[in-house]
């Protein structure tokens, strides 16, 4: 048992463990380099030449269901694997931005601050699906479904209502009037893409929230509980009566949770669904501005369920790679055209046409190395 | 828990000098191992594992300052604009980009204090009836069953909070101690507020269930490292079982149960996943109350990671891993410390 050895011999380990760790740091630089190039090689059969058949991509968990999905089929229709790390719309966008993936995904449309960091140059936002936030809720003994208004939804987050007897929520309840418990706010505790929408909304609709609380993946929430992802949210709900938060819509729909009607901008009480949300984007097709860039909370239109945001996924007008480039802007069409029929069946609204119209324009602007990338192959 | 902790590998050598290991103090003796080491047949090949020990040894010593570093290049925004403020205040707002961090420290802190008030007793009871009382048949598969709480992955400990012990403590436990200590003036402050089963009390017992094998099986091996001349002198003048273990095993083992609850603190301020599932991630303001949600350094981090897409906002965060890392140091430094001169004080090899 030694446990010192010599000055010299320690010189020499340490010159010897540099040189060990400098060895290490450069194999793996080695090896994805190589990887790279045969990826992109395109002997393949399905795929034109010229084209790259894998890609990466990074970004909102939201979507994640529906695009793994999208990724299985598009694999077994054009041989193109495409690989998507679920790491939500922060990281999507970051990375992006540092140009580590081929193409970013983010439930909210990126600010301008953000678009100008971006190494790459000019962002594209292609709208691949809609999705919506609903509130679920826990009242024991109570039937039918609760009714909600921007006010009384924008004051139980602002800890304004705090009961359920309050006469505003009784306004639109009747029968909550015998109900004097106080509500237990649950919100989520991790940055989220869906509180980017729920909080969006409720900025669009109050000017309190606005001004104090403001609209981010996460926020100083003024009361509740905070439970990590939809399930802790509805976890949460579930456990503790008398309580109330808000999960998306794909959760909602599978775990048949209780959800509550709101009333949207026309005055209509509408309940949650894939076709109320496809509707709040119909709304918008006339006006939304040429980025694509668009909030649709509090959408006009009748039927329109007033808490919905469009899903995007991100990508450089200009690559230099001509075979990523094609092969990406084959991908977003097949995504907006033939992806779109997967859509429903997970919950996930599809895109209204008009929609798809200015997303197919955008795609059609992808260029590799100077030319347009869908010509290209 | 091995026997071969390479922190406390001096304090062995210490520590042997009471005992015979001739070996130690050849290793200690610098020219002997050194001439030993040169002139043996295997000299190459003694001098190429030497070398490969160094080399993993300044590996693990390089991690760890490069770890501090590059926290503290990505904190260093956060820490320019907020300065001292970041650990006084408690608006954590990213939308309007203003941190502090005081009730993410108060939060780590009191479910760390929860967790080590209820785990100290439990451990070092346990720990006694494995080593004074317990037949070695009965002692040992004792302390291997409280052992295997530790290798209970931690998210198994969140499911089990979220699904059992909140429901749990939110309709059974917690509105007991409000009908009874809750009553108590002064005291009662620490249960009032509603109840909503996901607060800092919650919190801590979970950080008590998964640091109790730490504590436990510490203690037990420094009581059994209480020479045994101490209890034999007390049984000579005619001491009860009792007796030994109050005046003979417990104050020979002070300093080495605190440094074994130490350990567990550095354990539960770390600890992530359980606790995010049972505290409620609420950034309300510090109350007394530990029916109050809260929030944990850890619990921030783990939560707010993935999407803190401003510059700013990430540097903050990274400054809460930073307080943490520094936190968690200096509470593991202190425990070792204690365990290392309880050792020296007693003279035998303790495994830590």
């Amino acid at each position: 048992m030694t446990k010192r050895c010599g000055r010299a011999p320690a010189l020499g380990a340490t010159l010897l463990a540099l040189g060990l760790l400098a060895a290490a740091a450069c194999g793996p630089a080695r090896t994805p380099t190589g990887g790279a190039s045969t990826s992109q090689s395109s002997q393949g059969a399905q795929p034109t030449a010229g084209e790259a058949r894998a890609l990466t991509g990074a970004g909102a968990t939201f979507p994640a269901v529906l695009y793994s999905k999208w990724f299985d089929e598009y694999d077994k229709a054009a041989g193109v694997q495409v690989n998507y790390q679920a790491i939500g719309s922060g990281g999507g966008i970051k990375s992006i931005s540092d140009e580590t993936v081929d193409f970013g995904a983010s439930d909210a449309p990126l600010t301008d601050e953000q678009l100008k960091d971006a190494k790459g140059g000019a962002l594209l936002h292609i709208p691949m699906t809609l999705g919506s936030v609903v509130v679920t809720y826990n009242l024991p003994g109570y039937n039918g479904s609760l009714k909600l208004t921007a006010d009384t939804l924008a004051g139980i987050y602002l800890g304004e209502i705090t009961r359920w007897n309050d006469p505003r929520l009784v306004a639109d309840n009747a029968a909550l009037a015998p109900v004097d418990k106080s509500i237990a706010v649950v919100h989520r505790s991790d940055g989220s893409g869906t509180t980017a929408i729920f909080t969006d909304y409720l900025s669009a609709v109050s000017p309190a929230w606005r001004q104090r609380v403001g609209t981010s993946t996460s926020v100083n929430w003024p009361v509740g509980l905070g439970g990590k992802g939809n399930e802790g949210v509805a976890g949460e709900v579930k456990q503790n009566d008398y309580s109330l938060g808000y999960v998306e819509l794909i959760y909602a729909l599978q775990n048949k949770l209780g959800v509550a009607q709101l009333k949207n901008r026309a005055g209509q009480f509408v309940e949650p669904s894939v076709a109320s949300t496809t509707a709040a984007a119909a709304g918008v097709a006339e006006t939304i501005p040429d980025d694509l860039r668009v909030s649709i909370v509090d959408a006009a239109g009748d039927d329109a369920y007033p808490i919905a945001g469009f899903t995007y996924q991100l990508v450089y007008q200009n690559m230099t790679d001509r075979a990523k480039a094609a092969a990406l802007a084959k991908l977003l069409w097949w995504e907006i055209h033939e992806g779109q029929q997967y859509c429903a069946d997970l919950g996930y609204a599809p895109l209204p046409a008009a929609i798809v119209q200015k997303a197919e324009a955008k795609i059609e602007a992808i260029t590799g190395d100077g030319l347009p990338a869908l010509g290209a192959s | 828990m091995t026997r071969n902790d390479p922190g406390l590998a001096d304090s062995k050598d210490l520590a042997a000098v009471g005992s015979n290991s001739v070996e130690s103090r050849a290793g200690g003796g610098g020219p002997g191992s050194g001439d030993r080491l040169a002139g043996g047949g295997g000299g190459a090949a003694d001098r190429w594992f030497s070398a490969a020990t160094v080399a993993t040894a300044a590996g693990a010593v390089l991690t760890f300052a490069a770890l501090v570093a590059l926290l503290a290049a990505y904190a260093a925004p956060a820490m320019g604009r907020f300065g001292v403020g970041f650990l006084t205040t408690t608006t954590w707002d990213p939308v309007f980009e203003r941190f502090g961090a005081a009730h993410l420290i108060y939060g780590t802190l009191v479910t760390s204090a929860v967790a080590l008030l209820i785990a100290t007793p439990l451990g070092v009871g346990a720990a006694l009836f494995v080593a004074e009382y317990a037949p070695r048949w009965l002692g040992d598969p004792v302390s291997f069953v409280v052992e295997l709480l530790a290798v209970v992955p931690s998210i198994i400990y969140g499911l089990w909070g979220f699904f059992v012990l909140a429901p749990a403590m939110r309709y059974t436990v917690e509105p007991a101690l409000q009908r009874s200590a809750g009553q108590v003036p002064v005291l009662g402050a620490l249960f009032a507020g509603p109840i909503l089963g996901r607060d800092l009390l919650v919190g801590g017992v979970i950080l008590a269930v998964m640091i109790l094998p730490t504590v436990m099986a510490i203690t037990r091996e420094v009581f059994r490292a209480v020479p045994d001349t101490q209890r034999e002198g007390m049984v000579a003048l005619g001491a009860t079982k009792w007796e030994v273990v109050r005046n003979a095993v417990l104050p020979y083992a002070q300093g080495g149960i605190a440094g074994a609850a130490g350990l567990g603190l550095a354990r539960a301020l770390g600890e992530t996943m359980a606790v995010t599932m049972v505290v409620g991630n609420s950034s309300s303001a510090i109350s007394a109350s530990l029916f109050t949600p809260g929030y944990t350094m850890a619990s921030a981090i783990a939560n707010q990671f993935t999407e803190a897409d401003k510059e700013i906002y990430f540097s903050a965060i990274v400054e809460v891993a930073l307080a943490l890392l520094l936190v968690s140091t200096l509470v593991n430094l202190l425990a070792r410390v204690l365990v290392w001169r309880f050792v020296r004080s007693v003279g035998v090899d303790v495994a830590v």
